[in-house]
């Protein structure tokens, strides 16, 4: 298969999940959604590096996966933590930061 | 061969996403991004990004989701209601995305890079093994290697600062009256 | 070692004492830091008299040497480099310089004794001997400005020594301003030499200007006049003469090393160096001479009536400064240099004599206050005797032939320089009544109360007061001192004082005219590409000089005699006589009123115009705007600030395909 179709699918993966972060309301989904996205732009590195020969795309990819761990141990930890502080899991309701 | 393999993960792999988004329940959700991501993993595979299929079994499927369940399971699985005070973002937000999309594939299809309309080049052997990507990261990629293993270590640290029970209360209670944020 | 090692050394020594006092001021016990600072001067001396015998050694066309210890700037077009000029003229002027300090710093290590800010004194007062110096020496235009600011700056931190007295800390200011208007005139010079010449070194300065300049062109008539700015500024003439009577609220020593014998000084030193540009631009010299001439008439007749014996020598300084800047700007520049030299002498001995009298007094300056001093202070009035003779130019005193010379020098070049010679032969004998006047007030008559306590042993003290508007001070930091040291009692003043006794009744032996040439001989390759280098005064015009110069002197000290001794009180009545004149004296010829009406009325109602008018509609009405901008458009964008979470996602979404969009239509 041609690199442009896994890079077209990433596109269509990063932009499904760029909606989903924005329609969705729970916390927990919007997290899942960012997950999505960095997938999306985990094919397109990977492609990228198929299509050079290098590693250096597989390299980036690896490091993004691991940015995401962190991010889902923390975000999951606010979760937790809204949980048992009994917050509403809506994030229209936490709107504090309005200026 | 290789082209039906695609085109089923592919598949695969947009039908996780889209059933990720459009679940109410948050259960359904991360069943879904499963299966996207098994999907996924595939496709790593057919990049002949060996190691990073691996480590996207290992480290998403393997772990990620188990906290992803557990965490639903602990919170609950609350789905999302039916109205959506925000109408106008509900509205828009698919728009912007779609215009994104259609940017994002001319700039693909028009960009004209040289290999872009081909499998990429032959390579070698052992590319994408671990010992290639490993001996990367431990040469070429050494500073953003250690600034990440730091990062993790941090994320780490702030997890448990998060998830711990604060000592001296006794019952967990939020600061102020309930049904308002913070 | 080289004449230009020795000029090194000359300025590392005070350099060097400066900020070793300063460091060590903690720990150096009662007198020591007079003590250093006094050898740092005395070294620097030795090390001037050093280069000049090196420099004799050497022949005539040798005698100019320059060294530079590193570059400053290097560049295109620029070169400046740390560097000294050292010639006869620049040697000259260090001996006197260093000369006179080491003995004024003999003086202070007595007189200061008791004064709480004794260390930080000889601290200020090695670093202003090192600053006059490094004037002095200067190479280059960029050295000499430096010099010449730190001189300024150190005039400034003298003269508000106590600063806690409010008018010493004004007088300080004043000073300081007036300076800094001269350094203005000073740099603007230094910009255009730069401009045209294309350096500023100077004796390439020198040696280019005459090519590039035409004779009296308006640029270096411009150029010189600038010059005359600088000049004019640090040695008190009209019309920037102002500050220093007003520098007489520094210490007494002070006042005789800075305000006397070196620092306004500099001015006439500036003019014969510059003199190459001078006699380019003989209508800027001419001016000068004539500002000159105006400066010593004006300064010798406020001193008529001046009543504060510190201010009578100050007004004495600003005249005796115009001989010298007509001297040397009518090309008579031994003679001026001459001048410069004997009155460094026995102005420094006037002042430290007046100084002694002032402690006597506890402080009182008024001579109204003072009188019948002479038995309680035998020694203090031999001084001041002397001192005066040499001041009002008595026949065998130094001063009688430095200032003649300069006189009849005016009279050989002839014509309108005639007017010049009357104007200070006007003078001469107004300076010989005046300076008469303060021996028959101050030392004659009946003694005063002070004068009667001190002849049975005893100085008076009273309660210390400031004696220009009779506040009431004390003796801590900030003021003067407790004690009061007179030179009858203080063995380093009076040795101090007897040395320039000395060389103010022989000073003049250097050169006599028609029979010694010594400084004139000495300063010659300075001076040999003067136009005026063979100018010789004829016989008969330095006789006449002479001779009227000296009957002058009499004359003046006849009218003091007979108007203070025999007619005691005749001047209230001759006061009341010509009522308008004396007020007219007495108001220093309403220069501060001329400048309260041109310089400072104008500028306060800009002041206020600024404060009332500017202030509160341009300047608020644009900080008020500013805010009201910002204020607006933080209301603005304050609604994207929703909290919502899903919101801010859509414009970062929003935003980068936007940003996508822009770089598609860009690549296409």
């Amino acid at each position: 298969m041609d690199i442009a179709w896994y890079l077209v699918l990433s596109a269509f993966i990063f932009c499904i999940g760029a909606v989903g972060v924005m329609v969705r309301r729970s916390p927990l989904v919007i997290l899942i959604c960012l997950e999505l996205m960095l997938n999306g732009a985990n094919l397109a590195l990977a492609s990228f590096a198929r299509m050079t020969g290098t590693h250096d795309g597989q390299v980036f990819a690896l490091v993004v996966m691991i940015v995401a761990a962190a991010e889902v141990v923390v975000g999951l930890g606010l979760i937790v933590a809204m949980f048992r502080n009994r917050l509403p899991m809506d994030v229209d309701e936490m709107s504090e930061l309005r200026g | 061969m290789t082209a039906v393999v695609f085109w089923v993960a592919a598949v695969l792999a947009l039908g996780g996403a889209i059933g990720v988004v459009v679940q109410r329940n948050p259960f359904y959700s991360v069943l879904s991004l499963v299966v996207h991501l098994v999907a996924l993993a595939v496709l790593f595979l057919l990049l002949q990004a060996e190691f990073l299929a691996a480590a996207q079994v290992i480290v998403y499927v393997g772990a990620v989701m188990v906290l992803y369940v557990f965490v639903v399971a602990y919170v609950g699985g609350l789905a999302d209601p039916l109205t959506d005070p925000n109408t106008a973002v509900r509205a828009t937000a698919p728009l912007f995305a779609l215009a994104l999309l259609v940017e994002i594939t001319v700039a693909i299809l028009g960009s004209g890079l040289k290999a872009i309309d081909t499998e990429g080049p032959d390579v070698a052997a052992g590319f994408g093994s671990p010992s290639a990507i490993g001996e990367l990261f431990l040469t070429k990629f050494l500073l953003p290697f250690e600034l990440v293993s730091f990062l993790l270590l941090i994320a780490a640290v702030g997890a448990i600062v998060l998830a711990r029970r604060d000592p001296e209360a006794t019952e967990p209670v939020s600061r102020q009256e309930p049904g308002r944020p913070f | 070692m080289s004449p230009a090692a020795y000029g090194w050394l000359v300025l590392a020594f005070p350099l060097a004492g400066s900020i070793l006092i300063a460091l060590l001021w903690r720990s150096l016990p009662g007198r020591t830091a007079g003590w250093i600072g006094s050898a740092a001067i005395l070294l620097s001396f030795l090390s001037a008299v050093g280069a000049l015998v090196q420099l004799q050694d050497r022949s005539e066309h040798e005698r100019q040497l320059t060294s530079s210890l590193w570059d400053y700037a290097s560049t295109a077009g620029l070169d400046v480099k740390l560097g000294i000029l050292v010639d006869p003229l620049a040697v000259f002027m260090c001996l006197v310089v260093s000369g006179v300090s080491f003995l004024i710093h003999l003086y202070s290590v007595a007189y200061m004794a008791s004064d709480r800010g004794y260390r930080r004194y000889f601290s200020y007062l090695n670093f202003f001997v090192f600053s006059m110096l490094l004037l002095v020496l200067a190479g280059n235009f960029v050295i000499l400005i430096v010099g010449w600011a730190f001189v300024g700056f150190a005039s400034y931190a003298l003269i508000s020594f106590w600063y806690r007295r409010r008018t010493a800390t004004y007088a300080g200011m004043k000073a300081f301003v007036i300076n800094v208007i001269g350094d203005v005139g000073l740099v603007l010079a230094a910009i255009i030499l730069q401009r045209d010449l294309g350096t500023l070194d100077l004796p390439t300065v020198f040696a280019r200007a005459p090519e590039v300049f035409e004779r009296n062109e308006w640029l270096i008539v411009a150029v010189c006049l600038l010059i005359l700015v600088g000049a004019f500024a640090k040695s008190a003439q009209i019309p920037l003469h102002t500050w220093l009577p007003d520098a007489m609220e520094g210490p007494t020593p002070v006042s005789a090393l800075i305000h006397a014998a070196t620092m306004v000084t500099a001015g006439v030193y500036l003019i014969a160096r510059m003199h190459p540009l001078f006699e380019l631009a003989p209508t800027a010299a001419d001016i000068s001479a004539a500002i000159g001439a105006l400066t010593l008439v004006f300064a010798a007749s406020v001193a008529l009536v001046v009543t504060d014996l510190k201010r009578i020598i100050a007004y004495s300084t600003i005249s005796q400064i115009g001989y010298m800047v007509m001297g040397v700007s009518i090309a008579a520049y031994s003679a001026g240099m001459f001048h410069l030299m004997t009155h460094a002498f026995f102005k420094a001995l006037m002042f430290m004599a007046a100084g002694s009298v002032i402690a006597a007094m506890a402080g009182q300056q008024d001579i109204d206050r003072m009188s019948g001093l002479r038995r309680a202070m035998p020694r203090t009035f031999v001084a001041f005797l002397v001192a005066a003779m040499a001041l009002s130019a008595f026949p065998g005193f130094s001063g009688y032939f430095s200032k003649d010379e300069i006189l009849a020098f005016a009279a050989e070049r002839g014509g309108g320089y005639w007017i010049l010679y009357a104007a200070g032969t006007v003078a001469a004998l107004m300076t010989a009544f005046y300076a008469f006047r303060m021996i028959f007030r101050v030392f004659g008559g009946e003694p005063s109360e002070e004068a009667r306590e001190l002849e049975q042993g005893h100085i008076h003290h009273a309660e210390p007061v400031n004696p220009v508007t009779g506040e009431p001070e004390d003796t801590d930091v900030g003021y003067p001192g407790p004690e009061h040291h007179i030179a009858e009692r203080d063995r380093e003043m009076w040795i101090a004082m007897s040395v320039l006794m000395v060389l103010s009744v022989v000073g003049g032996v250097l050169q006599i005219p028609g029979v010694t040439h010594a400084i004139e001989h000495f300063l010659d390759p300075t001076f040999a590409d003067s136009r005026f280098a063979d100018t010789n005064v004829s016989g008969n015009l330095e006789a006449l000089a002479l001779v009227v110069g000296g009957l002058c002197s009499l004359a003046g000290i006849g009218l003091a005699y007979l108007l203070y001794v025999r007619m005691p009180g005749s001047t209230l009545a001759l006061a009341d006589r010509l009522r308008p004149l004396h007020r007219f004296l007495e108001r220093k010829w309403y220069f501060d009123e001329l400048y309260g009406v041109l310089v400072v009325r104008p500028l306060r109602a800009l002041g206020e115009w600024s404060s009332t008018v500017f202030e509160r509609v341009v300047i608020q009405g644009m900080v008020g705007s500013a805010t009201a901008a910002v204020r607006t458009g933080s209301t603005i964008v304050r609604v994207a600030q929703s909290g919502l979470l899903r919101y801010y996602a859509l414009l970062l979404l929003a935003g980068v395909g936007g940003l996508a969009l822009y770089f598609l239509l860009v690549s296409r």
